[in-house]
């Protein structure tokens, strides 16, 4: 035993770094009454996504941070929460992208994505998003016998509903949606596009019954065009225009 | 490397109060909120309107009256709010049809947008300048 402790290793700052302030939004749930911003001083390449700096916050500065990540390279869709005011994936912000123009000091506020209940620092209970996902039944729905060989679809009729198959499950859309924020019982516009990939492929037989889903007042119907979803979606699927699809198809396709 | 950046960097956990900040949502989103606004503020007027005509049921005089408390400044800078409200109203709903009704709607709703600010501009000029002469020139001199 040594008398003299071991100095904890300084954080390493990388060579060509900048500093970026980093106000991030906390709140731990057994101590706090309300969420509160902390502010952290981190060193930042132009190649470093967010999600970076938020692992030099954990990893060096404080080891409570919580926030949700899996993959970090924009397929899983863990890590969406807002910067700068509007929602984006973490893994997939660019650092050059932020930085302050002229030298000026970056400032990036972070905080967690809108409209669902706020767990801890950054995570949200994504349960309610999830349930207004399953009740559009997300499945591939036939009637009758299967077929012997594969069900056929031409490229045209692939194509139909492709923009929507993109869809990573992230709530960027959802919860950037200001009828979402206030009226939490609307599907939102994930499950919208997911039910939108389904209704319009044409090997799917169930899209009558997810339009009767989606005609209900907390359905398609409580959307009111504001295009934060389409802003926010990282996968730049044009969900207000599968929205307004769907909406289409409710009022001219019906008999 | 060590630069004088190191003693900035990894200096954490300066707490400051306030959660919460203002959704920097899509420019759609604004025109929605002014659409809101400028609703609620048109049906207002109308609700007014309805009860300042409906005086000349009561009596004319008093119809006069009333109109006449509207012959100030200040009322006339207020219709000219009016006119702006409601055809920013009415060029945003056109706009929102569109997004609703036609198939390209949703992929120009942007171009669409500074179309009808253009509209709106271009219309409230000549507007502001009959409306508030008489005013003007009242207040200022001929």
């Amino acid at each position: 035993m040594t008398t003299t402790e071991a100095a904890p290793k300084p954080a390493p700052v990388p060579e060509g770094s900048r500093t970026v302030t980093l106000k991030i939004q906390r709140f731990n749930p057994e101590v706090d009454d309300a969420p509160h911003f902390e502010t952290y001083d981190v060193p930042a390449l132009p190649t470093d996504r967010v999600l970076n700096l938020l692992f030099y916050v954990k990893n060096y500065l404080d080891g409570s941070f919580a926030f949700r990540r899996s993959c970090a390279h924009g397929v899983c869709g863990s890590d969406a929460m807002r910067i700068n005011g509007v929602n984006r994936l973490a893994c997939k912000v660019l650092m050059k992208d932020m930085f302050a123009a002229n030298g000026k000091q970056t400032t990036l506020t972070i905080e967690p994505i809108k409209g669902l209940p706020l767990e801890k620092d950054l995570y949200v209970d994504m349960e309610p998003f999830f349930e207004a996902y399953r009740a559009i039944k997300p499945y591939l729905m036939t009637y009758g016998n299967d077929p012997t060989r594969e069900r056929i679809q031409s490229a045209a009729d692939r194509a139909r509903f492709d923009d929507t198959t993109k869809c990573i499950l992230c709530a960027c859309c959802t919860t950037s949606c200001p009828v979402y924020w206030s009226e939490g019982s609307y599907f939102g516009p994930a499950a919208i596009v997911n039910a939108h990939r389904f209704i319009f492929d044409s090997r799917d037989e169930g899209a009558e019954e997810r339009l009767d889903i989606l005609n209900d007042v907390e359905g398609v119907w409580r959307c009111r065009t504001t295009f934060n979803c389409t802003d926010a979606c990282p996968r730049g699927i044009q969900v207000t225009k599968a929205i307004q699809e769907v909406k289409r198809a409710l009022l001219f396709k019906r008999t | 490397m060590a630069t004088s950046e190191v003693t900035t960097a990894g200096s954490g956990g300066r707490a400051r109060k306030k959660a919460g900040t203002l959704y920097r949502g899509d420019i759609g989103m604004w025109s929605w909120v002014a659409h809101r606004i400028t609703g609620v503020a048109t049906f207002l007027f109308l609700f007014v309107h309805v009860l300042d005509t409906a005086l000349v049921r009561v009596s004319p005089n008093t119809y006069d009256s009333v109109i006449d408390t509207y012959k100030t400044p200040l009322v006339n800078l207020m219709e000219l709010g009016l006119v702006a409200a409601v055809l920013y109203h009415a060029l945003n709903g056109i706009r929102v049809m569109l997004v609703d009704f036609w198939s390209k709607g949703a992929k120009y709703q942007r171009p669409m947008l500074w179309a009808i600010i253009v509209i709106w501009v271009v219309v409230l000029i000549p507007s502001a300048y009959f409306m508030l002469r008489h005013n003007v020139e009242k207040i200022f001199g001929a």
